[in-house]
């Protein structure tokens, strides 16, 4: 069973090849599925196969940035990227990745780096799991109010964004693309929290920059998304030069993991046009649990059994959204074939 | 003679506490150096090791150029295949929105 393990040279460890291509393949379905990087199960993930967490990062922030061209591309000439306001978060990102890299490195000098990174991990994915069932109850209770007559269907929300824009402090800068006015240094702090983060736990950070964007900057929706991709791919490439200048990247398992995104993210892609329902949300909600769930196995030593939960949490919800995708595209292809056969039909009866 | 006994009492307890401390603090901590194992490669992963092991800046270079390269090629084949099958991914409407 060798010729399953494939050495790296640099980490010096002998990792489970076809674990990382389904990790490369998970993270590219789930993300092109839920418009969401998915970082946050490569590096616990690598890590649980046998990386060193500072490797783990490393070679996960520089993964996501190969992953992001394509998405970036295709968003931009949707016209949905703001340049302007991109370039000047760029900033604030590339200062955030440094810190966050500093001090991965300093807590490798420790020798405290893989705990301290699992646990903030465990906190991080309970937030993101907290923030998915809340959703999933909150379109539940919306989809019951709906149903109710007596509901007159008005929302309201939290935005922060008008009371930040009256701090003038100079620069005020206009973005064009997403249509407000403010001082460049509000874009260019939010983008160097997330920064932090993204260079902390090697992950695209769009999960915290997207909505701060929108309720802290003011940014509409679909150009938060373009803006958020053109920031994950500069800041995933940056990641991606620093961690190496650092010696903390396996360039192979970028590359197998790339080959496997590349085929998972278009399954995901696809899959969207065919989902209905909000269960799916709660299954992505689990596997996020199952994730963290694992990490903590990870930490207490029990490492068989943590790679099982995680490998086999993201290969069912790959399975679950690969059957809606192909279901979805049969289903598509019978009522293609019907519409052409029905004409030929109704010719063949008036001749 | 309290005063002076109770002073080299500190005195001794601060030095016993300090003196882990400062050879603690020691040298300052520098990175861990890690060197790549190159005797058991071969082929393309023999030429990223070393140039790891020789040249760091063009390595990280590499690590930039190739990703891009990699990330971008594998993408538009994906989406080139798949308009051959017949979906075009970039005219999607989804589930949701269609109902």
């Amino acid at each position: 069973m060798d010729w399953l393990y494939m050495h790296m040279p640099i980490a010096g460890v002998d990792i489970f090849w076809p674990g990382l291509l389904l990790i490369g393949y998970a993270v590219g379905v789930i993300g092109g599925f839920f418009g969401m990087g998915g970082a946050w199960m490569v590096t616990p993930g690598l890590n649980i196969l046998g990386f060193p967490m500072a490797f783990a990062i490393g070679t996960d922030i520089a993964h996501i940035a190969g992953k992001s061209m394509i998405s970036t591309m295709r968003h931009s000439k949707f016209g949905n990227v703001d340049y302007r306001l991109g370039l000047i978060m760029l900033v604030g990102t590339m200062a955030g990745i440094e810190v966050g890299a500093q001090v991965v490195m300093w807590l490798e000098r420790l020798g405290e780096i893989g705990p301290v990174v699992r646990w903030v991990y465990v906190v991080f994915l309970a937030l993101i799991a907290l923030m998915v069932f809340y959703d999933y109850g909150k379109a539940v209770a919306g989809r019951k109010k709906s149903q109710d007559p007596s509901h007159t269907g008005a929302t309201g929300g939290i935005n922060w964004a008008p009371s930040l824009h009256k701090i003038r402090i100079p620069p005020m800068v206009h973005f064009r693309v997403a249509g407000i006015y403010c001082s460049m240094w509000l874009p260019i702090l939010v983008s160097f929290i997330t920064g932090v983060l993204a260079g902390f736990l090697g992950i695209g950070g769009g999960l915290l920059r997207m909505p701060a964007l929108v309720y802290f900057i003011g940014v509409p929706t679909h150009v938060a998304v373009g803006t958020d991709l053109f920031e994950v791919m500069i800041s995933g490439l940056y990641g991606a030069f620093t961690y190496s200048l650092k010696g903390r990247i396996e360039l192979v398992a970028v590359f197998v993991m790339l080959c496997g995104a590349a085929v998972g993210a278009q399954i995901g892609t696809v899959a969207t046009k065919y989902a209905k329902g909000y269960g799916i949300r709660l299954m992505f909600g689990f596997a996020v649990v199952a994730c963290m769930v694992s990490i903590i196995l990870k930490q207490m030593g029990v490492t068989t059994t943590a790679t099982f939960i995680i490998l086999g949490a993201i290969t069912a919800i790959c399975v679950y959204i690969m059957i809606i995708m192909f279901r979805g595209a049969a289903q598509e292809l019978r009522e293609k074939r019907c519409a052409s056969s029905q004409p030929a039909d109704r010719v063949g009866a008036e001749r | 003679m309290a005063f002076r006994f109770k002073l080299g009492a500190w005195s001794s307890a601060l030095l016993l506490l300090l003196s882990p401390l400062t050879r603690a603090a020691g040298e300052k901590a520098t990175d861990l150096v890690v060197v790549a194992d190159t005797r058991v490669l071969g082929g393309f992963n023999r030429y990223l090791a070393d140039l790891y092991n020789h040249d760091l800046w063009l390595f990280a270079i590499h690590a930039v150029v190739l990703t891009t390269i990699l990330g971008g090629t594998l993408g538009l084949l994906m989406d080139a295949i798949m308009k051959r099958i017949g979906i075009d991914l970039g005219r999607k409407k989804t589930a949701q929105q269609e109902h």
